[in-house]
């Protein structure tokens, strides 16, 4: 089947099977490989993208179900060179560890974040409890969100 | 001395995984490249009649099927740690006979993309005799157990004693008091968040075979390739390890895919690719832990502890996994001093065979097996004493002026100062506080929980002559090469492996303050044999300890190299030479003027023509670091918990802890260590289990059913250092990787177990879920128990 998307600004098109899942479609297709794929059951949330503007695991959306969407991915958050916000805070806080979660992480928070420049940790750590990681134990996670969302709202 | 050592510099590796960059395994693409999918056992322990692999041959786009017997030309997958009298039972990469776990591999699919490769594995038809099958660890010994392997007679594949057994049976039988239990250390999965990945390419040509695995320890791959399992010669194999995405443990052993995958891309001659999902993960990496205990604790009914007697059984799993006889042995019973003075201790392990998935070393590896059995103990100790439990635990201390401390089983501690990581804990958790908050609480019905724990761990495995001794294949050092370019700038090849703890940091770290330049002159380089030296790799908390010192002492040496040129070029005696560690200047004393930078002396090392009488060109040293003893980490943590008397569920108010990893040289990734370990601990303690039926089949192989911890169970945890710096080596590091795990689990047991005290409810096993609390408040109260 023929699917047309745009994907971090560009538009794109394929013929895929019907059943080619989103996540691998970025990956196989396109060459995106910043979102990871820790689990089969849509738990780990290491595929998170933003779909319409909206972070969905990129595991459970069939790629014709993407057909006409417009996509961000990780490697489409900095714009001309300049980390996103809360990418930098990733960053600046030791967000991250081993890095497999973080596609994810950073892609989900920057929706939770959005227009929430005051998150509280408790609506950090329950905005993120569908996004798994092994390394961290969540707290520079956390901490990452919080100084993120200030910075997107430009209060750094 | 150093601009960089001690403090938090920001990760140099993050930019690249920010951005959707890591290099991982899965993300590698060859063009012509094949897929691999493998067709895995359904059954725990049966005889395979036949495999029918003509329908999945069929298939367009299959490239080749293969099964068992054609895997006839390579090894089987060794275990490399052997004590004397162990049973090792044969590991074959594909089953040919018989399975002996529920994913134990049967059959092999090659084809043009994944998605044919699995459809292909569908189609694979094999006829079973399913046997009966064992999953315990200590019923697997019980009289007409299945037997996992005909040449492992009653399951028992070895025995491990130490310590002084009728002197410590004397100690119990002449104690005052007694504390006697069985305890459950559970299954766990490792679940690191990248799933293994393997990609080969074979060079007909040249003959050469290059295999990219997600491995904590790319050269002992290497070695086990080359000389068990795929028998290419070592020279002729690369392995690479890129960016791995956690181990936890589980990516140190060696697995059939690993032989399966460059195996097919020389047999089609094409690259191949075998991504692990995360289901067949749960059927095929390590597992961790799984230990059925029997232990006695005697004491005076002062609290001071007269003796220990432990005998546990731990299950191994159906095959021998690289290290896994060594976790429950020489990393388990040589820990169960703690931070104790332990007259006498006697410990004794059976490791048995199972119909389950291996285990082997996870996150702690043996060690927080030993400080739960000890923790418990005393906890239960303590509330048979009517002691507070620090209290009981301080009486007991090893005090600060008896290092290096021997112990009754082997280990001799290099340093540490108990009393005062106590002090500490107490005033950063104000533990006396809880206490007074717990009283209130209970006053108003309510179930608050302090929990306390105090750890040890041997880390910076080890002594190569120790290690060997006891029965690992390889010796445990570091390699280390600095090489400085003529430019003054510097690349170092390190035998360790980052796969999230950030070395290309730390090491830069270390390798600038100990030449004095700037840190971004400085590159680490891991995980490509090619590249670098052989070396050991990454786990037990060993790097900063054994591949940092190797890099201290290359640096020494060039250090050395450029003081005599310097000499040499300023017309001074080497005794009057000060290499600045600041600057990287070299200079007579007293004459700072008199001086050459660090680029001028690896320039002088290029055109090589001032050079002193004997002196080469070029400005490269490698060391290869054995370290003198282990180091010996140790925390004590303190948490406190609530849990909602209707629901069993458990709530954590607060955590904090005090660790003493020895000196720290990045204290923003060290806590990122300890907080990460903690949180992983915590969930061993209330969620985590890998569930076997008594059919062997493991109900617990999706994150559906296999509870992580997640972000919105943890309060901020407080941390804090009590630092007394290793004595024995360069860096006075101690290791950071793995306490958190270790205390995070007996401290939080500590915790619920004291909020259910009042109950009258004195042990439950790990996990301590909502349910399993549930059931026994409920069991306790309709008792009539209760305060």
């Amino acid at each position: 089947m023929k699917v047309s998307m745009t994907v971090n600004g560009k538009a794109t098109e394929r013929d895929v099977e019907p059943r080619m899942l989103l996540v691998h479609f970025l990956r196989d297709e396109l060459g995106l490989t910043g979102a990871n794929i820790g689990c089969d059951t849509t738990q780990c949330g290491s595929c998170t993208i933003h779909l319409n503007g909206t972070a969905v695991k990129s595991c459970t959306v069939l790629a014709v179900q993407a057909d006409g969407t417009s996509i961000t991915t990780i490697e489409g958050l900095a714009q001309n060179g300049n980390l996103h916000p809360m990418q930098q805070a990733f960053w600046d806080k030791h967000g991250l560890q081993c890095g497999f979660c973080t596609p994810g992480m950073i892609m989900a928070a920057t929706k939770l974040a959005a227009g929430n420049p005051h998150l509280t940790d408790e609506e950090i750590r329950h905005g993120l409890e569908g996004n798994l990681c092994r390394c961290t134990g969540y707290e520079n996670i956390v901490r990452a969100v919080k100084a993120g969302a200030q910075a997107m709202a430009g209060g750094d | 001395m150093g601009n960089y050592k001690g403090k938090s510099m920001k990760r140099v590796e993050d930019p690249r995984f920010i951005q959707g960059k890591g290099r991982y395994v899965a993300n590698l693409s060859i063009p012509g490249m094949v897929h691999v999918a493998i067709k895995r056992s359904p059954y725990a322990h049966a005889t395979i009649n036949s495999v029918d692999t003509a329908a999945a041959a069929a298939l367009p786009g299959v490239v080749a099927v293969y099964t068992g017997s054609d895997f006839s030309n390579v090894g089987g997958l060794p275990c490399g740690f052997t004590p004397p009298g162990i049973k090792t039972p044969a590991h074959p990469v594909v089953a040919v006979s018989k399975v002996r776990h529920v994913g134990d591999p049967v059959a092999v699919v090659v084809a043009e993309n994944a998605y044919i490769a699995h459809d292909a594995v569908d189609l694979i038809e094999v006829d079973y005799t399913p046997l009966p099958a064992i999953v315990d660890a200590k019923g697997a010994m019980d009289t007409g157990a299945p037997l996992v392997h005909d040449d492992v007679p009653d399951n028992c594949s070895f025995h491990w004693p130490l310590g002084d057994k009728d002197a410590t049976a004397q100690a119990i039988a002449s104690a005052d008091h007694v504390v006697e239990m069985e305890l459950i250390n559970q299954r766990l999965i490792p679940n690191a968040m990248e799933p293994r990945a393997c990609v080969a390419q074979w060079d007909s040509f040249m003959e050469n075979m290059t295999v990219w695995t997600t491995s904590q320890n790319p050269h002992t791959i290497r070695l086990l390739l080359g000389a068990f399992t795929l028998q290419i010669p070592e020279h002729k194999l690369r392995v690479i390890s890129p960016d791995v995405g956690g181990g936890f443990g589980s990516k140190i052993f060696h697995y059939a895919e690993e032989v399966i995958v460059p195996w097919v891309a020389r047999a089609v001659n094409r690259p191949a690719k075998w991504v692990s999902t995360r289901s067949e993960a749960s059927i095929t990496d390590a597992h961790g832990r799984d230990h059925v205990t029997h232990a006695k604790l005697g004491l005076k009914k002062d609290g001071t502890i007269t003796g220990l007697y432990v005998t546990t059984w731990a299950n191994m799993g159906a095959y021998l996994s690289t290290f896994a006889p060594l976790i429950p042995t020489a990393l388990y019973i040589t820990l169960l001093s703690g931070l104790y003075k332990i007259p006498v201790i006697f410990g004794e392990t059976y490791g048995t065979m199972t119909n389950t998935v291996p285990v082997d070393a996870y996150r702690g590896a043996g060690r927080p097996e030993a400080s739960y059995v000890l923790e418990r103990l005393l906890d239960i100790a303590a509330q048979d004493l009517k002691m507070d439990p620090v209290e009981l635990r301080r009486k007991n201390l090893i005090p600060p002026n008896e290092f290096p401390y021997q112990t009754p089983v082997a280990l001799q501690y290099d340093s540490g100062n108990y009393p005062a990581l106590f002090d500490k804990i107490e005033q950063l958790a104000d533990y006396k506080g809880m206490r007074k908050e717990q009283e209130k609480a209970r006053k108003d019905g309510r179930l608050v929980g302090v929990g306390f724990s105090s750890c040890i761990e041997a880390s910076g495995p080890a002594p190569s002559a120790v290690a060997v001794g006891l029965g690992a294949g390889i010796g445990l050092f570091e390699s280390g090469v600095i090489r400085v370019h003529p430019t003054g700038k510097v690349t170092v090849l390190t035998g360790s492996h980052a796969h999230g703890q950030g070395h290309e940091t730390t090491f830069a770290q270390i390798v600038a303050d100990e030449l004095g330049v700037p840190m971004e002159d400085v590159e680490i380089i891991h995980g490509d044999t090619e590249r670098t030296p052989y070396g050991v790799g990454t786990y037990g908390s060993r790097s900063a300890a054994i591949g940092g010192s190797a890099l201290v002492k290359s640096a020494e040496k060039i250090r050395h190299k450029l003081t005599l040129l310097a000499a040499h070029l300023l017309e001074a005696d080497p005794a009057d030479i000060v290499y600045d560690q600041n600057s990287g200047k070299v200079h007579v004393k007293g004459a700072p003027d008199r001086a050459k930078a660090f680029g001028e002396l690896s320039f002088a090392l290029t055109t090589a023509d001032k050079l002193p009488p004997g002196m080469e060109a070029g400005l490269e040293e490698t060391s290869f670091y054995d370290p003198a003893n282990f180091t010996f980490p140790n925390s004590a943590h303190v948490a406190q918990v609530e849990i909602d008397r209707d629901t069993g569920e458990v709530t954590i108010q607060k955590y904090a802890a005090v660790d003493d990893v020895g000196k720290v040289i990045n204290p923003l990734i060290v806590e990122g260590q300890i907080v990460g370990g903690i949180v992983q601990g915590v969930g061993q303690a209330l969620w985590e289990h890998g569930v076997y039926d008594e059919n062997g089949q493991l109900l617990t192989a999706t994150m559906l059913d296999y509870a992580m911890p997640r972000a919105d169970r943890f309060p901020t945890i407080q941390v804090d250092r009590n630092e007394t710096p290793s004595p024995h080596n360069p860096l006075g590091v101690k290791g950071a990787g793995e306490m958190g795990t270790i205390a995070g689990t007996t401290t939080i047991v500590s915790a619920v177990m004291d909020a259910l005290a009042p109950l009258g409810i004195r042990h439950l096993e790990m996990p301590l879920t909502a349910e399993k609390i549930h059931n026994a408040i409920k069991a306790a109260t309709s008792n009539g128990g209760g305060n």
